[in-house]
């Protein structure tokens, strides 16, 4: 459904960017002809996959974000019927729109696993690294162009079969949580079976990726293109990539595990002595119930990075060219970010330190956190410190770049207490953690991804977005975010767990319900301040000013040394790359920019 | 008379011996990051204020000089080593780690965890817990408790109901019947995953009587939210004399172990 | 256009490798964390479990040794064909590749007649946790031959018409193939001992 609409809007932007593309090569570079659906459907060009891949991975957003929005109806004013649309709802849904505590829990656990797995890392990989990648490296193309789009048609499948995993008449989607814990997910009803086939396949999805894009920056970086003049975003990608690489396959080895616990009664996760629904279950027991978590952690905290790092790459980028002015640090930067990629293998059981743990293994996982937490600082302080000096433009992709900064060092400050194992006893499982990472992944990731787009639509469409609409959108979204997750500190202070169908049934939560309140009020008014960005978007892709320029924020990095939009194969002719990245403002230099690509 | 405990918008009260430490390093930290986050968040305004564009000002191509940054970055980085190895690690130690041994403690009791509800069980004067077998779960023994074994002729078994004494250490080993659970006491800052196939000792001692909420902190299926049971810090006298009251009251029931 | 991609026949001169060979090897990475993974949880529940069951009382030696030989050979017949093509014979390559083939076929219709001798007994792989991993992990390693016989059988057929065209390219699709292959049979080389002996 929302997976189809997203293929569609794919279909028609990159058609769209397409005849655009036809009308800047008329210059004499013709192509010998492809038919339709060879050019848009099944395309093997990385730019109309990027495409494909953003646009999909936006309405999957947008659909997590409903999700989570009918949920934030529950958490302020639980048991009362949801207005307006609470007529639409199933029986087995929330009769009377009055949700159900099972449906709020296939929310909760769709929310968060389409989120991440199909929402946040198919955008920042899939389509920005896709995109944006190539054409910085000075590549014709990614190296493997037909598993590219496989990469991208499996995803699809994984996420068309999450998004049907709703209908199944027989319990719905999963429900157990994104993390799905066994043996809760091993006794779950079917919902659970479709999710895991889902992530199968996303896993499946990314490891093609991942393969394709280190192959792509290790062979096909264009002459002069060291590795030490890569585009931060480069590195970025490149360490992603290893991680998606490495750390995938446990989780498909898991959920392979899971699986088969499901549909071959196995009793990989699940013990000896299994009483369930008040009954001895028919297992034949000796598994172990931790390996999953292990397993899972294992992928799942690199995988935050891999939320993260992209992001950062795409800060990068905006900061240097909107400060006009070179990137402090740079080279620290790229040892901190291969550091934080080599460490994020070793701090997995910080989610893991409620489960029994003894001195040792505490002590180990709390220290590698510790550790891992100094090059995030290193990342960051060298990006605020590029401010200093600069002659900065606050152009709207630069508003959302600049507001990750305080963001990120909320969410990623709030990791400190939680990987100290001591103060993790009151906070695990609560809503501080909620908050922690929202403030990571949505005022932060997620507004990463939004400067990008703003950053890169002109080059994608050959087009500008409205400034004002941009504006309202980043000052709402700004000030809504922290309404929805600041409060979230409070409460979790307070001591409410998450996952609560309704946290008034505690005297502790209770006390902090006029905070829920806020909350749910500030994702209801960011939700509102996105229609800004939606119309802005489509308005803009056919009525937007036209760009008069091939580099419209005269940037140095060399996709803008492409034509508008790139055509097939990028680049009019092979590019050479003279210097690093970002020489702007250098002095004795009459503009304040000098391209890669120019001698 | 028990005293009348306040929830509010930070931590909840803290009843326990050991909590303390723990809100000590909470609170503790939250100022450093408070510190931290003031400290940048000025440097960046003040930053995007001076240097904004302005027509006929160039950009600095150098940008800053100094190393002040990575003395900032050490100074943090020592922070963070003064909180692990100074406060969070022996906290640990003391209050998650090394459980105290059933002679050590002055009373030892299990709860087991199932969907979803807490089942406490108490050896009772023998101080020895009744043999269980999984296949003897029934709705009337919901712990499937061996009948007829002598150890568990005194016990007692209640549900929801958690009564411990006030200054007196307790040992407790959690289990699940079923999917992992947390046991988690918010005003005793004690929190511990109930895993199915495992048992966990976890201790703590009172400083104060009162009533207060257990609360399951892990999803365990559609009743997550209303897992909550009731604890009480007695005073040595109340904590047996409702200990008496609950053997008088299983006597009356039927039998069954 | 003026570009194409560079390195699918050369070697990249930092790397010394080409783009299919650095592929091969990055997938290659993720198969050992897969593979490791299950490994991993095979000693977790092994040193977790009360009482754990000898391979070899249970599954069928005989079978599990000839196998063994049935892929190590058909690795030999894989590089054969590999070095068939370094040496410009095409009809030596469509035999050594058609006998890797045909002994990974071999291999899996034993594989076949021991599952369905386990069934025939009882054995299932919800019998007990030791039958639960075997059944994985040989599964998935089944899966893995039958994606290899895919391939190999692309190259052998439809697929070798690259080599009139293009021999070079060809010839490193059949290396990149021949890593793949090496390493499923490696992979069994470790399952064996793991599962039939320990
Ligand atoms: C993008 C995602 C992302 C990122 C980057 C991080 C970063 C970090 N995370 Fe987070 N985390 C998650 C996503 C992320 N996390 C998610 C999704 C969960 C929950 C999963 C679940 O259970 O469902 C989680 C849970 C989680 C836990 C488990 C909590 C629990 O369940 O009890 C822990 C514990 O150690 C932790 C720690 C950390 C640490 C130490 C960092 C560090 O890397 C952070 C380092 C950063 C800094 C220290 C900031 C530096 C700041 C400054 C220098 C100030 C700057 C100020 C201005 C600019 C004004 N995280
Ligand atoms: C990347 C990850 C990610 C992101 C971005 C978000 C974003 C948001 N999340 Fe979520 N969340 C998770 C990952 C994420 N979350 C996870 C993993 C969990 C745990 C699940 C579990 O318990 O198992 C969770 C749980 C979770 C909870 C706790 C539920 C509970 O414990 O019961 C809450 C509560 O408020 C919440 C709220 C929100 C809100 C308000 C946003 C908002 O910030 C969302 C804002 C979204 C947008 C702004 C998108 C806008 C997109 C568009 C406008 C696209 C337009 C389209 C086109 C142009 C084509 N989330
Ligand atoms: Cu039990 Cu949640
Ligand atoms: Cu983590």
């Amino acid at each position: 459904m929302s997976a189809g609409g997203g293929l569609y809007l794919g279909l028609r932007i990159s058609f769209q960017t397409r005849r655009w593309g036809t009308e800047s090569m008329s210059d004499g570079h013709h192509h010998e002809e492809l038919p339709f659906w060879r050019k848009y459907i099944f395309s093997v060009d990385h730019k109309v996959i990027g495409i494909q891949y953003a646009v999909t991975s936006l309405v999957f957003l947008f659909f997590g974000f409903c999700l989570m929005m009918l949920m934030r109806w529950q958490l302020a004013y639980p048991g009362q019927p949801i207005p307006f649309i609470g007529g639409l709802f199933s029986d087995a849904t929330a009769p009377g729109g009055v949700m159900l505590p099972e449906y709020y829990n296939q929310l909760g656990a769709m929310h968060g696993t389409i989120m991440v797995f199909l929402g946040v890392v198919p955008l920042s990989v899939g389509g920005f690294g896709n995109y944006i990648m190539p054409l910085q490296i000075g590549a014709p193309d990614m190296a493997f162009p037909k598993l590219n789009m496989a990469s991208y048609w499996v995803y699809l499948i994984g996420g068309t079969i999450m998004v049907l995993s709703f209908f199944i008449p027989e319990g719905g989607a999963a429900q157990s949580g994104w993390t799905s814990y066994p043996p809760l997910s091993v006794v779950a009803q079917e919902g659970q079976t479709w999710w895991l086939l889902g992530m199968l396949f996303l896993i499946f999805s990314s490891l093609l990726g991942s393969v394709n894009f280190i192959t792509t920056i290790m062979h096909l970086r264009a002459p002069g293109m060291t590795m030490m003049r890569l585009p931060f975003f480069v590195w970025a990608q490149f360490v992603t990539s290893f991680l998606l690489l490495l750390a995938f396959p446990p989780l498909q080895a898991a959920a392979t595990l899971q699986f088969m616990d499901r549909v071959f009664a196995t009793s990989f996760f699940l013990p000896t002595g299994l009483v369930v629904g008040g009954a001895p279950a028919a297992i034949s027991g000796g598994g172990n119930p931790l390996l999953w978590q292990h397993l899972f952690w294992f992928l799942a905290h690199p995988e935050v990075y891999v939320l993260i790092l992209p992001a950062f790459g795409i800060i990068t980028e905006i900061i240097a060219n909107n400060t006009r002015k070179p990137l402090w640090g740079y080279k620290s930067m790229v040892y901190a970010i291969c550091f934080l990629g080599f460490m994020s293998f070793v701090v997995w059981a910080h989610h893991m330190f409620m489960t029994g743990m003894g001195n040792f293994m505490s002590m180990f996982f709390q220290t590698t956190t510790m550790i891992i937490s100094i090059p995030s600082v290193i990342l960051l302080t060298a990006l605020l410190i590029s401010l200093w000096g600069g002659a900065i433009r606050f152009t709207v992709p630069m508003l959302f770049a600049l507001a990750f900064l305080p963001m990120f060092g909320i969410g990623g400050l709030t990791g400190l207490p939680l990987g100290l194992a001591s103060p993790d006893i009151h906070l695990h499982d609560t809503y501080y953690v909620i908050g922690h990472f929202h403030y990571v992944v949505a005022p932060g990731t997620l507004f990463a991804l939004f400067a990008g787009i703003y950053y890169w639509f002109p080059k994608a469409v050959g087009r500008h977005t409205n400034v004002w609409l941009g504006r309202i959108h980043f000052y709402g979204s700004f000030v809504c975010a922290n309404l929805v997750f600041m409060p979230m500190f409070f409460q979790g202070m307070a001591g409410t767990s998450r996952r609560l169908y309704d946290q008034t049934f505690y005297t502790h939560g209770a006390a902090v319900q006029d905070l829920t309140i806020l909350s749910s009020f500030g994702a209801w008014g960011l939700g509102f301040f996105q229609l800004f960005f939606i119309v802005n978007f489509f308005v803009s892709m056919f009525a937007g000013k036209k760009v008069e320029s091939d580099n419209p924020w005269d940037a140095t990095t060399l996709e803008w040394a492409t034509p508008t939009p790139p055509p097939h194969g990028n680049f009019l002719a092979p590019p050479k790359c003279y210097r690093g990245p970002y020489e702007y403002s250098v002095p004795g230099m009459s503009a304040d920019f000098q391209p890669q690509g120019e001698v | 008379m028990d005293k009348v405990y306040e929830y509010g918008w930070w931590l909840p009260p803290d009843v326990s011996v050991h909590g303390h430490r723990i809100d000590l390093i909470i609170n503790w930290l939250h100022w450093f990051m408070l510190a931290l986050f003031v400290g940048w968040g000025v440097f960046m305004v003040y930053t995007l204020i001076r240097f904004r564009a302005r027509p006929g000002v160039a950009a600095d191509y150098k940008g800053v000089q100094t190393h002040a940054s990575s003395y900032i970055e050490g100074v943090v980085a020592l922070i963070e080593v003064i909180f692990l190895v100074g406060l969070s690690i022996p906290v640990w130690a003391d209050v998650k780690a090394n459980p105290p041994s059933p002679s050590e403690a002055d009373v030892v009791l299990r709860v087991v965890g199932e969907q979803f509800a807490w089942n406490i069980h108490y050896p009772g004067a023998d101080g020895k817990f009744s043999k269980t077998d999984a296949a003897l779960v029934s709705q009337s023994n919901p712990l499937g408790l061996v009948g007829g074994d002598p150890d568990g002729a005194d016990d007692i078994v209640t549900l929801n109901q958690l009564h411990f004494p006030v200054g007196k250490k307790v040992l407790l080993n959690l289990s699940s019947k079923d999917v992992i659970h947390s046991f988690w006491l918010p005003t005793m800052r004690v929190k511990q995953d109930a895993i199915p196939g495992m048992t966990v000792p976890l201790w703590f001692e009172a400083k104060d009587t009162g009533q207060f909420e257990i609360a399951c902190a892990q999803l365990c299926g559609l009743g997550h939210y209303r897992m909550k049971g009731y604890f009480s810090i007695d005073t040595p006298d109340e904590f047996a004399k409702w200990l008496d009251e609950q053997k008088a009251s299983a006597a009356t029931e039927d039998d069954y172990y | 256009m003026s570009m194409e991609i560079r390195y699918i026949e050369e070697a990249h001169p930092e790397t010394g490798l080409n783009n299919s060979k650095l592929g091969i090897w990055l997938f290659l990475a993720s198969e050992v964390m897969l593979f490791g993974a299950l490994f991993s949880s095979y000693i977790i529940l092994r040193v977790g479990s009360a009482d754990w069951p000898r391979g070899a009382e249970i599954l069928s030696i005989p079978m599990a040794t000839f196998n063994t030989f049935a892929l190590i050979a058909s690795s030999v017949t894989m590089v054969m064909s590999w070095a068939s093509l370094k040496l410009n014979d095409f009809g030596k390559f469509r035999l050594y590749m058609g006998l890797t083939i045909l002994l990974a076929f071999l291999f899996l219709v034993v594989k076949y007649f021991e599952y369905t001798a386990k069934f025939s007994h009882g054995l299932y792989p919800s019998t007990n946790t030791f039958l639960a991993i075997y059944f994985t992990i040989t599964g998935l390693h089944g899966i893995h031959i039958l994606a290899g016989i895919i391939v190999n059988g692309y190259l052998w057929g439809p697929g070798s018409t690259l080599w009139t065209t293009k021999p070079e390219m060809f010839t490193n699709r059949v290396e990149a193939a021949g890593l793949y292959w090496h390493f499923v049979d490696l992979v069994w080389i470790f399952l064996f001992p793991v599962l039939y002996l320990l």
